[in-house]
């Protein structure tokens, strides 16, 4: 009785008859891929794109690359002209940065000075790369004792404070820019190394490398082609955090008088000149380099951090 | 547990044999004797000097000299510093460097932590963006550019803050802000992310669908497992202030042992270098020990582990 | 029977960069005493969603309870203040979430994690709290309580981990008892005890459970009725025989076509083709029409309305329809 009255309900009057024929299906309606899929490379490239903090310091960086390059040409002063009248000027339209106790433009030398701390960061990112790659690549696809052993010995480089480290071998080779480049990698590379190591763990084990390995794929060539294209990530994302602390480093180190040397223009050298008269009020003096220091650093430490997210394949949407 | 903690000890003891070790090499590695610049003294009483310093003697024999003495805590003579050794100069700086590395440390731990669960819980808001945007800028100006900064407007420009020295409270703001700036940003940075990690974690979930007020939620259950990955780098932060502290004590001439140490490398006064080297070293391995304990004390997991091996 | 719990015309959905997913499009079911509402679905079809608007534990934002009721002792839990949900939340609903081991947190003990949610509601001294804990686990089977309540969730496996978050959600004797997907990453026979567990806990204590769950193989075992859920609508609810027995919506009956059975003869698993549609714009008619064998032209355009099949069961499809029965004899 009761199901009688269901059934009764069973025509909807506001819908026509004629649309109860079989619905022709193209076999593909069911699998349609709504979004169109990005590489990797491009999808984060957008979303480095739309970080503007992040694009902010990639245009200073290539302001500050110019201004290495071709500063030193524009300005109408030499890095070692010295001009005892020209004592401690302050900006002017001759000097733009003003000048120093020994008649020196001091745009001039900022402009030899971000020559020399690009120069250091990226030396000191490279050797890192090169040495933590190498380093960490071996460790992690031998893996068990080699990588124990390998690993060990980074531990203890890495329990190490690093600008002790870094103090400690310049006192030995004494100042210059070399010796900085080469302090700064004696342990600038376990970073590196650890995180290529780890990365290629994690790698290793991964299907298609397994696949590759059963095809009887050489090792060099394993690594080539699979390993290294997934592993960048992390690698770009480590280069551009030590490209700043190595100017740190540099900066540093200059500026407690065992870096860089006169008659050579470096941040570091000319802030600790500048602060010695701070008291005189030649603001400039360590306005300038101090203000270049801290925008290159900020520049870079941007532009990691936006690397990072937008190569992190988790934040992908 | 105890076994666990010889273990620790034994392994911390070979560490500062190693450093000590390469320390001592690295420095009789460096071309000339430390007496040549000092074009006054004659051969003879170079002689004499070097004799009074051992540096006569055969390299190994010095070094098991110096070993043997370091066992006894002693450093040995300063070169460039007649009748003092690095004992006393380290005696001398270390409780001002202390006291610049804890206050730093404690502010930089307080606020950092502060600053990165603030932003966490606000996140994607304006307070998350100023904290991160402080946090940015603390990494990325050195302390000694802060330094200065801080003296040119404090100090100079409107005389708030002594410029140097450190003998009361208010001589101690500048030095300990421009070293805890950075710290504290590194820390507030990672609490944020760790914290932005943890309030997705089920057991936040969990914790809410029990009706819990997000105040307890917040301090009960999200910043304790939020502050284990700060805790890791506790080891490396004051690595970094201790080297911070080489700059700062310069800068607002301080008299503590970074301060010594900076005078020492410009000297080429290898014992003080060499001295407060390993000082340093030692005081940082403890710190990587107690860093340790403490995350054990935070993280039942780590006793367990233990418990297990026993 | 009692009506503890009425759910109508739900409506959530999350913004998110790519534009608005409606997850849950009007969903109404009630909830009896003491029985077992089970919710099936594949993932993403809106039961997870569901559960927690019920709780109230939907992110806000991303996501938003646009419209609806959901109607507990006579209040709208969707018009609470959140200072009033609380006081529902683990004393009157409780929740499971799926995994048990994440769901407890690793640096307290679970004796304290037990006892936080009484002192929480109730007006109870730390030993009373302790004493109905204790009570609680040796409810739920943990052998040695007095011994288990000092320890961390690491010292426990994933079945007595389960035991405890079991016991965790009824500490405070709740009325309804919301389970996420709760064996889902338990071993096969854990599963089967952590579900005897729960029949045995209804029994005792005469809570409702709803359970969130895509294994039908759980579902056979333990409820009373079942609504099966698609695109973020409840496409056909019955009883457990009635579902089971006399299946009617063409995805019920695939669903149930795509798992092995024991109790009648299956010639093959048949897997449904195609994946579920797009939550940013659904279609406007049947969302399964895409990939669905039997669907018609009307199917695309208008959704169908609900059919009542007995009074517990009722589906939403167009083949209900005197004319599409028509064309399927003709």
């Amino acid at each position: 009785m009761e199901l009688r009255k269901y059934e009764k309900q069973n025509i909807s009057p506001d819908v026509p008859d004629e649309w109860f024929v079989p619905l022709i299906k193209r076999n593909s309606e069911a699998d349609v891929v709504v979004r169109p899929s990005l590489s990797y490379w491009k999808d984060s490239w957008y979303r480095l794109l739309k970080n503007k903090l992040a694009m902010a310091g990639m245009v200073f960086l290539v302001f500050l690359t110019i201004l290495a390059i071709f500063g030193p040409m524009i300005s109408p002063h030499s890095i070692e002209t010295q001009k005892l009248t020209m004592q401690n000027l302050p900006p002017s339209s001759k000097f733009w940065f003003g000048t120093d106790d020994l008649g020196r433009d001091v745009f001039t030398r900022t402009c030899y000075g971000a020559r020399i701390s690009l120069f250091v960061g990226l030396m000191a990112a490279l050797i890192d790369f090169l040495i933590g790659v190498v380093y960490g690549g071996v460790a992690g696809y031998k893996g068990g004792r080699t990588d124990n052993f390998m690993m060990r010995f980074v531990e203890i480089l890495y329990g190490l404070p690093y600008l002790l480290v870094v103090i400690l071998v310049m006192v030995v080779l004494g100042p210059g820019l070399t010796t900085i480049i080469i302090a700064l990698s004696i342990t600038g590379w376990v970073g590196m190394a650890r995180i290529v190591r780890g990365q290629v763990l994690q790698i290793k084990n991964y299907e298609f490398v397994l696949a590759s390995k059963t095809f009887g794929t050489k090792t060099a060539r394993i690594i080539r082609k699979n390993l290294l294209p997934n592993t960048m990530g992390p690698i770009i994302v480590q280069m551009t955090l030590t490209i700043p602390s190595a100017i740190f480093a540099e900066a540093f180190l200059s500026f407690i008088g065992l870096g860089i040397q006169a008659p050579h223009a470096s941040w570091g050298v000319m802030a600790n000149d500048g602060l010695s008269t701070i008291l005189s009020g030649y603001w400039w003096r360590l306005f300038f380099p101090t203000l270049f220091i801290s925008l290159t650093m900020f520049a870079f430490n941007v532009l990691g951090d936006g690397l990072q997210d937008a190569l992190d394949p988790k934040l992908r949407r | 547990m105890k076994t666990y903690f010889f273990k620790r000890l034994i392994a911390m003891i070979i560490t500062l044999w190693l450093i000590i070790t390469g320390t001592f090499f690295l420095m009789h590695s460096v071309p000339g004797s430390p007496f040549n610049e000092e074009r006054t003294t004659n051969e003879q009483i170079q002689k004499n000097l070097e004799s009074y310093y051992q540096l006569d003697k055969p390299l190994l024999v010095q070094y098991g000299n110096y070993l043997m003495a370091l066992v006894k805590f002693d450093l040995g003579p300063s070169i460039k510093k007649s009748s003092q050794t690095v004992n006393d100069l380290l005696g001398r700086g270390f409780p001002v460097s202390f006291e610049l590395g804890f206050y730093t440390l404690i502010v930089a731990i307080i606020s950092g932590i502060t600053l990165g669960v603030v932003a966490a819980l606000r996140h994607n808001g304006i307070i998350d963006y100023l904290s991160m945007s402080i946090a940015v800028l603390g990494i990325s100006i050195p302390n000694f550019v802060l330094a200065t900064f801080l003296i040119q407007q404090l100090a100079v420009n409107i005389p708030i803050f002594p410029v140097a020295t450190w003998s009361s409270p208010k001589h101690m703001v500048l030095p300990i802000l421009a070293l805890a700036t950075g710290p504290m940003a590194i820390i507030a940075r990672l609490t944020r992310t760790s914290m932005l990690e943890v309030l997705t974690q089920d057991y936040i979930k969990t914790a809410k669908a029990k009706g819990l007020s997000p105040v307890k939620i917040v301090f009960k259950h999200a910043l304790r497992n939020a502050l284990l990955p700060v805790v890791t780098v506790l080891g490396s932060l004051a690595a970094s202030i201790l080297t911070g502290t080489f700059v700062i004590e310069k800068i607002f001439a301080i008299p503590g042992m970074g301060k010594y140490f900076v005078d020492s490398i410009n000297n080429r006064d290898y014992p003080v270098i060499m001295g407060t080297t390993i000082f340093y070293s030692a005081i940082l391995i403890f710190m990587l020990l107690l860093v340790d304990l403490a995350y054990g004390v935070l993280d039942p997991r780590i006793k367990l582990h233990k418990k297990e091996a026993k | 029977m009692e009506k503890i719990l009425q759910i109508k015309d739900l409506h959530v959905s999350f913004s998110t960069y790519g534009g608005e997913v409606k997850a849950v499009r009007g969903v109404s079911f009630d909830l009896h005493k003491g029985e077992t509402l089970a919710i099936v679905g594949e993932s993403g079809c809106g039961k997870s969603v569901t559960s927690q608007s019920i709780m109230r534990l939907i992110p806000e934002p991303p996501g938003k309870i646009h419209g609806g009721e959901i109607i507990f002792k006579n209040n709208d839990l969707i018009k609470l203040k959140e200072q009033e949900m609380r006081k529902i939340r683990g004393a009157n609903i409780s929740m499971i979430f799926q995994d048990p081991m994440t769901a407890l947190n690793p640096t307290i003990t679970i004796g304290e994690q037990i006892m936080e949610g009484i002192v929480q509601h109730e007006k109870l001294t730390r030993t009373q709290a302790k004493r109905v804990a204790l009570a609680m686990l040796k409810l739920v089977g943990i052998p040695n309580p007095e011994l288990r309540l000092k320890q961390y969730p690491h010292q426990f496996s994933g079945g007595m981990r389960q035991r405890i978050v079991i016991a965790m959600a009824l500490v405070c004797r709740p009325d309804v008892l919301i389970a996420d997907e709760p064996t889902t990453a338990l071993d096969v026979t854990i599963q089967a005890q952590i579900l005897e567990l729960f029949k045995d806990i209804q029994k005792k204590t005469g809570v409702s459970i709803i359970l969130i769950t895509h294994d039908l193989g759980v579902v056979a075992q333990v409820a009373d009725r079942i609504a099966v859920m698609y695109a973020g609508r409840i496409v056909e609810l019955g009883t457990r025989r009635e579902i089971f027995y006399q299946p009617q919506h063409p995805y019920t009956k695939g669903l149930l076509q795509s798992v092995p059975r024991l109790d009648i003869e299956m010639e093959e698993l048949i897997p449904i083709p195609g994946t579920p549609p797009d939550l940013f714009s659904p279609p406007p008619g049947c969302a399964f029409a895409a990939r669905c064998p039997f669907a018609m032209e009307v199917c695309k355009r208008v959704y169908p309305f609900k059919t009542q099949k007995s009074n517990k069961h009722h589906v939403d499809c167009w083949l209900q329809d005197e004319r599409a029965q028509k064309l399927a004899s003709s």
